[in-house]
């Protein structure tokens, strides 16, 4: 079973990997950099892929994009409003919490609220309710 | 009752949401792939690009600014702009608007060769080879197309073929308001 997962986390890096065949930069804390952008970034037109992983042009093209700007010392905000300012919010795989993305980021804990407050009505019923199964007085 | 009522009426209330966008999705009225270009209501980004007619002049947006111009970013390469072309060829013939080209990612003999055959309603076209023009403008699938008013804002933009009857839907009822005759 280990040397199992061991082969499959083999084979998804090397997907990973197997877009770009050369390192980006020489220096590791700016490749190191590369990489996570490029993985956070959607390629907007195949959806369901990062810009890291898709082979189309546009995704190369953006990939050219952000490593320009890492050169240029852009920071990683000012690269992810870079995309943000021409392909919207939907280009980042972590959305931002906007006014539109409130329900979004809030919906979990409305959910967990939700679920708690059923479950505390359910429970407070019950342990008021007489046991049905309780034995009669023999008296 | 309650305990009943209102798990039936949830599932319905689910149902009815999810049929509604379905029929949305299958009329053609709804794309879930459709990213809605924050480009909208600001100002159209610049571009200075070789014509592909003679790629020693160069297409600038400077020289569109104060009038109102449609901008189709296409490509040889792109099927669907196959399939557009004769409604292009249309609204320029109604000469409202400008129609503004851009060739992205493309080869400039093919786009010559292309316009050649298929006739050419483009006032100019742009060579973006390296696409950093459509980056700019958000592009992410052609064709696009965008009416860009006179006072230089981007007021629509349709992704997909533009049919005759998506321009009078989408963009006829702008061209006044956008500065266009």
């Amino acid at each position: 079973m280990r040397g199992f997962i061991l082969v499959l986390l083999a084979t998804l890096s090397l997907a990973a990997q197997a877009i770009d065949t050369e390192a980006a930069f020489t220096d590791p804390t700016l490749q190191a950099r590369y990489d996570h952008l490029i993985h956070e970034l959607r390629c907007v037109q195949c959806q369901n892929q990062s810009i890291a992983d898709s082979p189309v042009g546009l995704a190369s093209d953006l990939r050219r994009e952000v490593k320009e700007l890492i050169g240029r010392g852009s920071t990683d905000v000012e690269i992810e409003r870079f995309m943000t300012d021409r392909y919207g919010d939907f280009v980042l795989y972590d959305p931002p919490l906007t006014p539109r993305t409130y329900l979004l980021w809030g919906a979990p804990v409305l959910l967990l609220m939700l679920t708690l407050g059923i479950a505390a009505r359910v429970i407070v019923r019950r342990s008021k309710a007489p046991l049905e199964s309780e034995p009669e007085d023999p008296a | 009752m309650w305990r009943y009522f209102v798990p039936a009426a949830a599932f319905v209330a689910l149902g009815g949401v999810l049929a509604f966008a379905l029929v949305r999705i299958g009329s053609g009225h709804l794309d879930v792939h459709e990213i809605k270009s924050p480009l909208l209501g600001k100002a159209a980004p610049a571009f200075a690009l070789p014509s592909v007619a003679d790629p020693a002049k160069r297409v600038d947006s400077r020289n569109l600014a104060g009038h109102a111009y449609l901008l189709n970013v296409w490509g040889t390469w792109c099927a669907a702009c196959e399939e557009e072309h004769p409604a292009l060829i249309s609204i320029a013939q109604s000469g409202g608007v400008p129609l503004i080209g851009i060739d992205w990612r493309d080869n400039r003999e093919e786009a010559v060769r292309y316009l050649a055959q298929r006739g050419n309603p483009y006032q100019e076209v742009g060579s973006d080879e390296d696409g950093r023009a459509a980056i700019e403008w958000g592009v992410y699938g052609a064709p696009e197309t965008f009416l860009v008013a006179a006072n230089g804002r981007v007021l629509v933009k349709h992704i997909g073929p533009l049919t005759g009857d998506v321009w009078k839907q989408k963009f006829v009822p702008l061209l006044a308001a956008a500065g266009g005759k």
